[in-house]
């Protein structure tokens, strides 16, 4: 599985991190630094994500925490001038490595993002664009795949009879819905979602979240949010950024019951941001 | 004055503007085809031109329009298609990408009379071709190519990056997407720049007067060996086109009912730009519902 990420294979060892093999982790992130251009954009974080539990991201905007994680499937590569320092582990591999294929990280490591961006192609297709583009290519099997991803996304009931209408013809809920179903289609281990309800109407809303917290027994999610309730209600651990840096990283029930950071509390309350 | 009465003058003027647009083009359309309607026919259309005796057509003329059209759009939309992609998602911005866009606007703003003399060089001489079709195709081609290469590189960037995104995120390469994501997307507007290509190639006279020749050989349609000097295929033979003719007629043309026959061709020219944009459009779009599924 990890050297299915390798560019090419090296003679020389990655870089091993001090880490102590631990089955519960998914990602380690060690002295996080994130650039675009001068600008340092995230200070030296270092936290580590739990397998199979969803971890939030909150802080104002422009607090680093999207930045970080677009770092962890790399999409930071397409803004030119955009750079990281230090480690992100997962597999035992330095995500940020030049040696490794992103192509293939980002099929482990998918993404959800803020506003619903399905293809101008129809439901179906949606989703097995990426699926024929990996290699499957037996329409049984993808009628197999489709089916399944829109039934965990919680969308098959509402689509089954016109996968092969327009995905633009769906309300902003399904598409995001479909965005997360082409997703999971890839079979990822972990799921960065980028305030992936913060487009939608309440109802809609609720549905996403719903389908988060089921998501949860078959991938790591990291999700980054604006919205403290969501934050509270789906997360299992939370972590707090300010200005680049990561105030506080706990338990969610302890961050919004009992932070030990003065500034955690702050915002919580609502005095600023 | 107060801001609605300017909102209302605003509104007023506009709309003088459209309707004297509108009116220009009404006119120009309908001189064209009152004076020229009358002169065509089936035979028009079907007999060679001649070049002293009244009662010529405009077959070959029309044939050769087609025809450079053809080779001219083989030619210019892959390369101006790619020039758009690499400009749009290859090219990082600097010195070099700015010297390339220079390049690309200046060869847009050139006379389309020093390009045929430029093709009159390269491609009648250099080569040692002599007029043919495909240097006008290649003169055209260098006429054409800013424009393709501009319109492709604006509609890919309009393209929302949400789109390029979400592609890249589920792991599928760069190339990949812009085959399958961004091409399609922008499909719509590139072929609106290649269909306002394809008539500027239509109506094109100057760019074609040394390269691809005022004369066109005797041609027998039924052989379509393309290396035959009678085939209408062959692509180095001369080939006076439909508005060379119309030029040409005007200027040196030595035929008694020169004003039925240019009235003509131009009626015939015009309905054909006309013609080749809606079949484009209407291609087009068939195209666009196949890929997004939209009906």
């Amino acid at each position: 599985m990890a050297s299915a990420l390798m560019n090419k294979p090296t003679g020389k060892q990655e870089v091993q991190s001090v880490r102590q093999i631990n089955k519960e982790l998914i990602l380690e992130v060690n002295n996080l630094e994130i650039f675009y251009g001068e600008k340092r954009a995230v200070n030296e974080i270092s936290m580590v994500i739990e397998k199979n539990s969803i971890t939030a991201l909150i802080g104002p905007s422009g607090c680093g925490k999207s930045t970080f994680l677009r770092s962890i499937n790399r999409m930071n590569d397409l803004i030119p001038g955009a750079r990281a320092e230090g480690e992100i582990i997962y597999e035992d591999l330095n995500i940020l490595s030049e040696q490794i294929n992103v192509v293939a990280l980002r099929k482990e490591i998918g993404m959800v993002f803020q506003k619903p961006n399905p293809f101008p192609k129809s439901i179906y297709e949606n989703i097995t664009h990426a699926l024929k583009f990996a290699g499957i290519k037996k329409k049984s099997m993808l009628d197999e795949i489709v089916e399944e991803s829109l039934q965990k996304a919680a969308l098959w009931d509402e689509v089954k009879d016109r996968l092969h209408k327009s995905a633009l013809s769906l309300s902003g809920g399904q598409q995001q819905r479909l965005c997360i179903a082409r997703t999971i289609a890839m079979k990822p281990t972990i799921m960065l979602l980028d305030e992936p309800s913060s487009a939608l109407d309440p109802i809609s809303n609720a549905k996403v979240e719903e389908l988060i917290i089921d998501l949860k027994k078959d991938y790591s999610i990291i999700i980054v949010t604006h919205n403290m309730q969501q934050a509270s209600r789906i997360s299992d651990k939370t972590a707090f950024f300010f200005k680049g840096d990561l105030i506080e990283y706990d338990a969610t029930e302890k961050i919004f019951t009992n932070p030990s950071v003065k500034k955690t509390e702050e915002y919580i309350s609502g005095r600023f941001g | 004055m107060n801001s609605k009465t300017a909102d209302r003058i605003a509104t007023g003027v506009f709309v003088a503007i459209a309707i004297i647009i509108i009116s220009i083009l009404v006119g120009l359309f309908s001189y064209i085809l009152v004076n020229g309607l009358k002169h065509i026919s089936w035979e028009f259309l079907t007999t060679p031109s001649s070049n002293i005796r009244a009662g010529g057509g405009i077959r070959d003329q029309l044939f050769n329009s087609f025809y450079i059209l053809l080779i001219t759009m083989i030619i210019a939309v892959p390369l101006g298609v790619g020039g758009g992609i690499y400009m749009a998602e290859y090219a990082k911005p600097g010195k070099v990408t700015d010297i390339i866009r220079s390049c690309i606007e200046v060869l847009a703003s050139l006379p389309s009379i020093v390009i045929g003399m430029f093709g009159l060089l390269m491609f009648v001489n250099v080569t040692g071709w002599g007029y043919t079709i495909l240097g006008g195709a290649l003169a055209l081609t260098v006429f054409n190519l800013p424009v393709i290469v501009r319109v492709s590189e604006d509609s890919i960037r309009a393209v929302p990056r949400d789109l390029k995104e979400a592609s890249l995120a589920l792991g599928i390469t760069h190339w990949h997407t812009i085959k399958t994501v961004i091409l399609p997307s922008a499909f719509p507007s590139i072929l609106t720049g290649v269909i306002l290509a394809a008539g500027r190639v239509f109506g094109e006279a100057a760019a074609l007067l040394f390269t691809a020749g005022l004369s066109t050989p005797r041609l027998d349609y039924t052989n379509w060996n393309p290396f035959s000097d009678q085939s209408p295929l062959n692509i180095f033979r001369p080939a006076e086109t439909l508005a060379v003719h119309i030029w040409s007629v005007n200027t040196q043309g030595l035929i008694p009912d020169v004003e039925e026959v240019s009235n003509g061709s131009a009626a015939v020219l015009v309905i054909s730009v006309l013609l080749f944009n809606l079949l484009a459009r209407w291609i087009g779009r068939l195209i666009h519902k196949k890929i997004t599924a939209t009906k």
